[in-house]
């Protein structure tokens, strides 16, 4: 077969596709995204019957997977890191009834946010779930990683995490595609058709199970061809690698690394490797992207100063790592760097020339001068750009719905002119329920909805409330009279700002929808 | 033969269609390749790098380490600067010399280009200028400079050309040719310097 130059991302989902995925289900989000298009822009998903469209959110997407799985096929959900949290109750769970079909959950971390508002690791929530994870170190091991988690769900019963990093997602090689495609499953019911109903009695037994299944998928890591215990020449220093993290120690070494290493791409963390290690080594350097997740179990609960990593201050307790990090964690010579040129400003992200969030952030600050006791909440999107000069428009910006249901505490705290600006598909993933309390309660708070008729940030995916937000609104409750629609236009400017301040005077729950489609998914149009 | 490419310039400017060009070339000429790219939020109008390795051995990391870039190619001089640290003691740093003053403390171009020549091995080129001279568009300027950078590439120019006509064929032999007269006036221009 040829050899294809794909991002970490597509080589993750054409393996997939040739493990015999019968269905992916995602929600877009930076690095992850690209695992889902691929599959969309796929004629051989296409001619397979492959289910590949966005979901509302990651905890409907993760749902909607494991009913796949109930039914016996191949299904996968994708997202990135703090998508784990939105989905956590049915990952969990899943977990507790164990998969049918073969269940996969990737999660894409993002260690030094580019793109996001933490660093959390998600090996933490496949430990937490109790359930084995798989973590490629190359685009390679990314293509080869869905058949690998397929076989090991369907074999022991449990869903498996692939947890990717923003340099895996978003980094193109060239990748050797498998000779076969792998065929999809028939639909089949689970052997016990009492497993996947988690009533306190069956749920005992299943929990009592998973925790029994926690020998196998340590023996399953032992057995792994994705874990390997390479020997060195010198055992002063032992060291444990994660994912990519290997491609860095290998850079710094110029390919040839005098000490045995213990290279990781699957866990829980393999004991009959991890023991021959610690048994041969003196010092043990472990290397990881994100948190210090193994560091962390090999140092606990005592310290021990042998163990060197993140904790131990070798490497930065932050941030991405890279080749010259890894290179210093040994004191191995490196060039010299010349000090930043003074000439250099900062440059950043920026709303696009003729985006429509520039006039309703014009028009939103104007109307709000009149409003002494304001607090505008925002949310997860473009528009979060509005923080920025020069509009300053926004002070909060915490996780995905969290304007509507912030803007109506500080509301219910005393904040006069409470407002929340929110995103068509950030309403539909997580305020329409925020949205409900606030109108239940006849919160005084405005909820500025920006309808651009996508999820723009990601780069354009379908949104899939966008053009009917206020069919919608009126739908869960909120009063008619005081739901409008404005498009957000330079020449619409003084009507726009009449209908927010009219809006923000009013003493109870309104909605104003500012529709317009995004200026780079018109473009594309044309 | 090793080739590391620090690729920058600012969001939207369309550095990854390059690195793209560069990196089928290279497909092609049987090495290996990886291509560490940005996606998200950073695309909109802010600052943007892409890593681009190439390699007769697998290749390890998908990021340079910093000191040691064979080559900085920045479609915008601040860009460049920003990427200096990249760059190893001999690499070469290949510039457009127009600025995108997206920002209100944007600094003194001169100056800018004072320091990028400064450096041993230093390519300025007023690429949109020599792109509407030869292919009758400014926005042919990144044609000028992937034929710019060609000068520095262990690749035949030959393997880009053909990647460049590949890539614009279903716009017609029309728009081929210019883009092609754009990588050519790009070349001659590196390689007189």
């Amino acid at each position: 077969m040829p050899q294809q130059l794909l991002l970490g991302d597509e080589a993750l989902a054409l393996g997939a596709l040739d493990a015999g995925l019968s269905g992916c289900y995602a929600y877009p989000g930076t690095p992850s995204t690209e695992i889902m298009e691929f599959l969309q822009n796929s004629p051989e998903a296409a001619t397979a019957g492959v289910h590949r469209e966005w979901s509302a959110n990651e905890k409907t997407a993760m749902e909607e997977a494991l009913g796949m799985s109930y039914a016996g096929k191949r299904a996968m959900v994708c997202m990135k890191h703090v998508g784990m949290n939105v989905c956590g109750d049915g990952f969990v769970n899943a977990a507790v009834t164990g998969s049918n079909g073969g269940l996969i959950v990737v999660a894409a971390d993002d260690p030094s946010m580019h793109s996001s508002q933490n660093e959390q690791d998600s090996r933490y929530y496949a430990q937490f779930a109790m359930i084995p994870c798989l973590e490629p170190s190359s685009q390679q091991e990314a293509y080869q990683a869905p058949r690998l988690a397929f076989e090991l769900s369907e074999r022991l019963q449990t869903p498996v995490l692939i947890r990717l990093t923003t340099r895996l997602s978003h980094s193109r090689a060239d990748i050797v595609r498998g000779e076969e495609r792998t065929p999809q499953n028939d639909r089949h019911d689970p052997e016990n058709p009492r497993r996947f109903v988690l009533l306190p009695g069956i749920a005992k037994q299943n929990y009592a199970r998973l925790c029994d299944k926690q020998a196998d998928f340590i023996q399953a890591s032992e057995d792994s061809s994705l874990n390997q215990l390479i020997p060195g020449r010198d055992n002063a220093i032992g060291i444990v690698t994660t994912g990519i993290a290997y491609n860095y120690l290998m850079e710094a070494f110029g390919g040839d690394c005098p000490y045995p290493i213990l290279k990781l791409a699957q866990y829980p963390l393999p004991q009959r490797q991890l023991r021959k290690l610690l048994d041969d080594c003196d010092e043990i350097y472990v290397i990881e992207e994100g948190m210090p997740f193994v560091e962390t179990q090999l140092r606990s609960p005592l310290n021990d100063p042998s163990i060197h990593g993140r904790l131990s201050g070798d490497l930065p307790r932050t941030g991405e790592l890279n080749p010259r990090l890894v290179a210093q964690m040994f004191h191995l010579p490196l060039p010299e760097l010349p000090d930043a040129s003074a000439l250099v400003r900062n440059r950043p992200p920026r709303l696009c020339d003729g985006c429509p969030h520039i006039s309703t952030y014009q028009a939103l600050t104007e109307a709000l001068k009149d409003f002494d006791d304001h607090r505008v909440f925002g949310d997860i999107g473009c528009y979060t750009l509005g923080a920025l000069p020069p509009f300053s428009a926004i002070s909060t910006c915490v996780d995905m719905g969290a304007s509507i249901t912030m803007a109506k505490g500080a509301a219910d705290a005393g904040v006069t002119t409470p407002v929340a600006v929110i995103g068509d598909s950030t309403f539909t993933h997580s305020g329409m329920t925020g949205l409900l309390d606030a109108i239940w309660e006849k919160a005084p708070i405005t909820v500025v909805i920006l309808d651009n008729g996508t999820t723009g940030m990601t780069g354009g995916q379908t949104s899939i409330g966008a053009g009917r937000l206020e069919d919608i609104c009126a739908g869960l409750g909120a009063d008619p009279d005081h739901i409008h629609v404005i498009t957000p236009l330079p020449n619409q400017h003084a009507k726009n700002v009449e209908t927010f301040k009219a809006e923000l005077a009013f003493r109870g729950l309104s909605v104003i929808i500012a529709r317009r489609e995004c200026i780079q998914t018109l473009r594309r149009k044309k | 033969m090793k080739n590391d490419i620090v690729l920058a310039g600012v969001g939207g400017q369309g550095i990854l269609t390059i690195a793209a060009i560069i990196a089928r070339a290279a497909m092609q000429a049987g090495l290996h390749a990886k291509q560490s790219e940005v996606h998200g939020m950073s695309q909109r109008g802010g600052s943007v790098e892409a890593h681009l390795r190439l390699s007769s051995n697998p290749i390890h990391s998908d990021l340079i380490a910093p000191g040691t870039a064979d080559v900085i190619l920045a479609v915008e001089p601040m860009e460049a600067l920003r990427q200096l640290a990249c760059l190893a003691p001999d690499g070469a740093v290949l510039a457009n010399a127009n600025p995108v003053r997206n920002i209100p403390d944007y600094p003194d171009t001169n100056a800018i280009l004072d320091q990028l020549k400064r450096r041993p091995k230093a390519v300025v080129l007023d690429a949109e200028g020599i792109a509407t001279a030869t292919a009758g568009s400014a926005r042919a300027m990144n044609m000028v400079m992937l034929g710019a950078v060609s000068a520095f590439l262990d690749l035949p120019p030959e393997l880009l050309q053909n990647a460049v006509a590949d890539m614009f064929a279903r716009k017609g032999q029309k728009v081929v040719d210019s883009n092609l007269a754009a990588f050519a006036a790009g070349r001659d221009a590196a390689l007189q310097k």
